[in-house]
């Protein structure tokens, strides 16, 4: 496939690999921040091929798995109530809330529908105007413009019966927050390609000037991994922290104008409960007062639910990078994709997950 | 948009005038609607001397070992790019049959309607199967058919069972299998599914990606004929695709499988649209194709002959039954990573982002 296949080139793949095995000299921990390129380090196995110096920690960078278990209850609440369809994104189904997941509460009577775009789920409410049609808007920067435009448009043609539950999370806050975790080993960072494409460079770079930390810019195929990670262990050998763009085809230092005014347009900056990580201040969106009719936490007056995390699940250290999910008790033994102790383990992009279905049960059998 | 022709169209052979422009509850009481949809419907397209003894069942003689099967066909859209749910039926019990080596001769099928189903709709899908099984080679030999009230159906679900006498020189078990066998796909793997989801409310995406479903009896019998027992095993990947047949075979076979991503076969629209869904296509339904294990020395001979059939040009090997790792399934990435192929978990969902 035109612009995939040059970068899953296996030659060009070697290529990084032997120069990395020749620039490193010392042990190195860098952070991938997404979930999609957890994924396909795993998925490719390139985890395996890595000088052993390079250790790989996988971020909080998957929006399944850093949605609190109160927000999951709430979609779910609100889509038990009879005058309720809650659209979601596929994988938002499977996550265990505390008593229960969405498919489940669909097994149940819920009217619970997959949706593959937020406009969709405004479709549905014009043409079903008897109901109440809810988004259950998760993800980080890169879903937000999408969502807000969904809102826009329900309240250009009037459709009073759309609603979104938000639960957008921010990318750079999050950064802060392990950065600034006095247990933090970091020494570098890919940052989440799709975000920047979005979000444009800029709110890295007090970043990198404050904690002196190297951050790449980086795509999500074998190659751009390859390379952003070279370019990392290249900074880090030579003492320097900057700000640079493995993936400049796609990101643009200014990102998108028009997506960043969309989220603007509906958004305001609020305080996010991360699952597994806690509360962290201004490291999410909420829908603005000019938009409360389209919020459906006030349309529904959602009392704040207050639910205690698993504590069998170590998420919070598998998303902090301070441990492995091999690392973990309950890992492919009380916790597996069918029945996930944590949300890591339920999304594909999860690092649990990740590991449970390309690197198989235990770290021998390859 | 959808490629999709009719087989009412296509067969220039349009709907009988039938007392309704829809099924309702009358079609299922064995009353005269049930007699009349039965006999300018059902019995008149499906025509066969079995069949016509309008018997409680079928009377026929079967010698030496035989299979048996049965499967029921729910899919959400009933009409998809390349078929529906009536060829579906017909070929996936076919398949089954093949896949167990033998020669698929009768299937029963059983509708359950849905109250309010467009008669044209129930038309066209009994064309298909009339179609299918001529194809397939087989007769359509006793059947049953049920209306449920509407919103307790989904349009039409559909029961097929088979028969069919074992290929002579076929002996095809699980067991049969050794280290160093080849395992080889007969054609591009994903493509059913992904024509489906195509298609499905809200996902339509514009694509010329057809469905494969089509019976491969007649493709498994001349690798039967020529190779005999040298086909050691076979087996359809529908539900759950490729990679969870090969962990089937993994773990009750207690052997290892290697894979080589790069030698799977599929179609570049499918793969461009499995990317933009999330969705892995070892994982995605297949209709039209089989996995075939044969010993190493034979795995040229069994290419030559599939890719003589229509439906085998795409045939290849993809990997390798081994001693190592016994119960898994490890796929050679295309950068030579290597990772596990476990177990679908439920279903494949598609990703946020």
């Amino acid at each position: 496939m035109k612009y995939l296949s040059e970068y899953r080139d296996e030659e060009i793949t070697q290529g990084y690999l032997q120069a990395l095995r020749k620039v490193v000299t010392r042990p190195w921990t860098i952070m991938e921040i997404c979930g999609g390129q957890t994924h396909s380090l795993v998925k490719n196995g390139i985890l395996d091929m890595l000088p052993p110096e390079i250790t790989m920690v996988h971020g909080p960078g998957c929006p399944v798995c850093v949605t609190p278990l109160s927000i999951i209850d709430e979609a779910i609440a609100l889509a038990e109530r009879s005058e309720v369809i809650l659209c979601s994104f596929g994988d938002m189904l499977r996550v265990p809330g505390s008593s229960r997941s969405l498919l489940e509460a669909k097994a149940r009577g819920a009217d619970v529908r997959i949706v593959y775009s937020p406009l969709e789920a405004v479709q549905l409410a014009a043409t079903n105007p008897d109901r109440e049609v809810i988004f259950f808007a998760v993800g980080f920067e890169t879903t937000a413009p999408a969502n807000a435009l969904s809102v826009v448009q329900a309240h250009k043609q009037n459709i009073s019966n759309y609603s979104i539950l938000a639960s957008h999370v921010l990318v750079p806050p999050a950064m802060e927050a392990i950065l600034s975790d006095p247990e933090n080993k970091i020494d570098a960072f890919l940052a989440a390609g799709h975000v920047c494409t979005i979000m444009g460079m800029d709110e890295y770079d007090p970043i990198v000037e404050k904690y002196k930390v190297p951050i790449v810019v980086t795509g999500f195929e074998p190659v751009d991994l390859l390379q952003g990670i070279y370019m990392a262990v290249m900074q880090l050998e030579k003492g320097v922290a900057k700000l640079e763009n493995q993936y400049a085809r796609v990101v643009h230092r200014d990102g998108n104008k028009l997506a960043r005014e969309a989220i603007g347009e509906v958004f305001d900056i609020s305080d996010r409960t991360w699952r597994g990580i806690g509360e962290i201040p201004k490291s999410g969106y909420e829908v603005k007062d000019d938009y409360r009719k389209f919020n459906a936490r006030l349309k529904f007056q959602l009392e704040k639910m207050v639910v205690k995390e698993n504590e069998d699940c170590i998420s919070g250290a598998i998303m902090k990078g301070l441990k492995k999910p091999f690392q973990c008790p309950n890992f492919g033994t009380k916790c597996k994709p069918e029945h996930p102790l944590g949300a890591p383990m339920v999304s594909s992009e999860g690092a649990c997950a990740a590991y449970y279905q390309y690197a198989g049960m235990k770290e021998e059998v390859l | 948009m959808s490629t999709e022709v009719r087989p009412s169209i296509a067969l220039n052979c349009p709907l009988p005038k039938l007392d309704f422009d829809v099924i309702t509850m009358g079609h299922g009481s064995g009353g005269l609607l049930t007699h009349r949809l039965l006999e300018s419907g059902v019995f008149n397209v499906l025509k066969n001397e079995l069949l016509d003894q309008q018997h409680d069942g079928a009377i026929f003689h079967l010698e030496g070992k035989t299979a048996f099967t049965t499967d029921s066909y729910v899919i959400s859209p009933l009409f998809f790019p390349g078929g529906n749910i009536g060829e579906l039926a017909v070929n996936g019990s076919v398949n089954d049959l093949a896949m167990c080596g033998a020669i698929p001769q009768y299937l029963s099928l059983s509708f359950i309607l849905e109250e309010g189903l467009p008669m044209t709709d129930f038309w066209d899908i009994l064309l298909s199967i009339r179609q299918a099984s001529e194809k397939a080679g087989v007769k359509i030999v006793t059947g049953d058919t049920k209306v449920v009230e509407k919103g307790k159906g989904d349009g039409v679900f559909i029961n097929t069972s088979g028969v069919g006498m074992i290929h002579p020189q076929a002996n095809v078990h699980v067991n049969n299998i050794q280290a160093g066998d080849q395992i080889i796909v007969s054609g591009y793997v994903a493509t059913h599914g992904v024509a489906v989801m195509s298609k499905r409310k809200g996902l339509e995406f514009e694509t010329s990606i057809q469905s494969d479903t089509r019976a491969v009896n007649h493709m498994v019998k001349e690798l039967l004929d020529q190779l005999g027992e040298d086909v050691r095993f076979l087996r359809d990947p529908t539900r759950g695709g490729v990679a969870t047949v090969l962990n089937e075979i993994a773990q009750q076979r207690k052997l290892g499988i290697t894979l080589k991503q790069t030698s799977i076969p599929i179609e570049e629209q499918v793969e461009g649209a499995c990317e933009l869904l999330g969705l892995d296509p070892i994982y995605v339904a297949n209709e039209g194709i089989f996995i075939a294990v044969v010993p190493a020395d034979k795995a040229d001979e069994a290419l030559r002959i599939l890719h003589l059939h229509e439906f085998g040009k795409q045939a290849a090997v993809i990997g390798e039954v081994v001693e190592d790792h016994p119960g898994k399934v490890v796929m050679l990435s295309r950068i030579s990573g290597k990772r596990v192929v476990s177990m679908l978990t439920g279903e494949q969902l598609p990703r946020i982002c």
